[in-house]
């Protein structure tokens, strides 16, 4: 992989109408990339984000998504 | 928090586009922040996209229950039916429709107590339909009573001082009644769950995967459980084992412990097909 293919960040899509605030994705995430901001999930540390994609495996409100 | 090694491997790069087989303007749905109900709906459409089925070619037949909501938010041939009933009329489904792939989504307390009868009579005749049992252990619908699979000793509001009744083993009833294809998954083991259903999606004959998910809200509270990350991890990571480690662990380390993966899997007459060669014979003796 390039340095360049390497800094390019993922895109991660919080869909505000359909969280319910369960913070699955929030304790599931290995590299602490969310948090909760209020009841909604909200991207804190996008660099750290590894695109293992388990926030979306395990979120059970299709609120959220990782794009490369 | 620590994965899976099997979740390891196997990582999805492109997210999953699920609007291909949801109605949208039917979200969000109704199930409580936290339930497991909506992480089982995920992996089973992955696993009918991963088989390769048509949306129009597929019945989604439930009964009554939180579980039972889900062909409300599917495209497919959908049908709500009564409490316990959903078998019967996925069985009439198939016999008038025998191409058509029917699924069967249920609760534990919709196939085991009140459509208990007609659960093990669907297993006994190896019709081929796919039954998913999404077990959390309670009524949630109701207000939390306790259900046949609720766990000894566990609080619900109609077992204050903790439940007496022993629980059904789901996949060991199927076993005995006849079951051709029985397996077990959770909520929290996401992608072996997305791959057991396909394989029970494949499979010819009666399929029952019991899916073991969480109730925060009426189980998860009245247990003292703090959020649905801990019942996911404590009842569904820790509490089950893969048949495949379970063969090298020790009798000690799985007392108590319930066996993910597929359980039992045999080829027999399917229902459909010995009617239809009954039909054909009768017919040609006619003539």
């Amino acid at each position: 992989m390039t340095e360049s293919a390497a800094k390019k960040l993922p895109r991660i899509v919080v869909n505000e109408k359909l969280c319910k605030g369960c913070s699955i994705c929030v304790d599931f995430c290995p590299t602490d990339v969310l948090e909760m901001k209020g009841s909604i999930a909200a991207v804190k540390n996008l660099e750290a984000c590894t695109r293992c994609q388990l926030c979306d495996l395990r979120c059970p409100d299709f609120a959220i998504q990782v794009f490369d | 928090m620590s994965t899976t090694v099997a979740e390891k491997k196997e990582k999805v790069s492109v997210p999953f586009d699920y609007n291909k087989y949801l109605r949208p303007n039917k979200l969000p749905h109704i199930w409580c922040p936290g339930c497991g109900h909506g992480i089982v709906l995920k992996a089973m459409l992955r696993a009918i996209d991963k088989a390769g089925l048509e949306k129009d070619n597929i019945a989604l037949v439930s009964g009554i229950g939180c579980s039972s909501r889900t062909p409300g938010y599917v495209d497919f041939n959908t049908l709500h039916t009564l409490h316990g009933r959903a078998l019967p009329f996925a069985t009439g489904i198939k016999l008038a429709k025998p191409e058509m792939k029917v699924i069967v989504v249920t609760g534990d307390g919709d196939a085991l107590a009140i459509g208990g009868n007609h659960f093990i009579h669907a297993c006994r005749r190896n019709i081929d339909l796919t039954v998913l049992v999404f077990t959390n252990a309670t009524y949630g619908m109701t207000g939390g009573q306790y259900s046949p699979t609720t766990p000894l000793d566990a609080i619900a509001t109609t077992s204050r001082y903790g439940n007496i009744e022993p629980p059904f083993d789901t996949c060991e009833m199927a076993k005995a009644s006849g079951a051709t294809f029985v397996a077990r998954g959770t909520a929290y083991h996401t992608i072996e769950l997305e791959k057991t259903i396909h394989e029970a999606l494949t499979h010819k004959g009666m399929s029952v995967v019991d899916i073991i998910d969480a109730c925060p809200t009426y189980f998860g509270r009245a247990n003292k459980f703090k959020s649905a990350t801990q019942m996911m991890e404590e009842i569904e990571k820790d509490g089950t084992v893969n048949v495949k480690q379970a063969a090298n662990l020790p009798p000690e380390k799985l007392a108590g412990k319930m066996l993910r993966g597929v359980l039992h899997k045999v080829e027999k007459p399917e229902y459909c097909e010995k009617y239809d060669i009954l039909i054909k014979e009768k017919a040609s003796a006619k003539k």
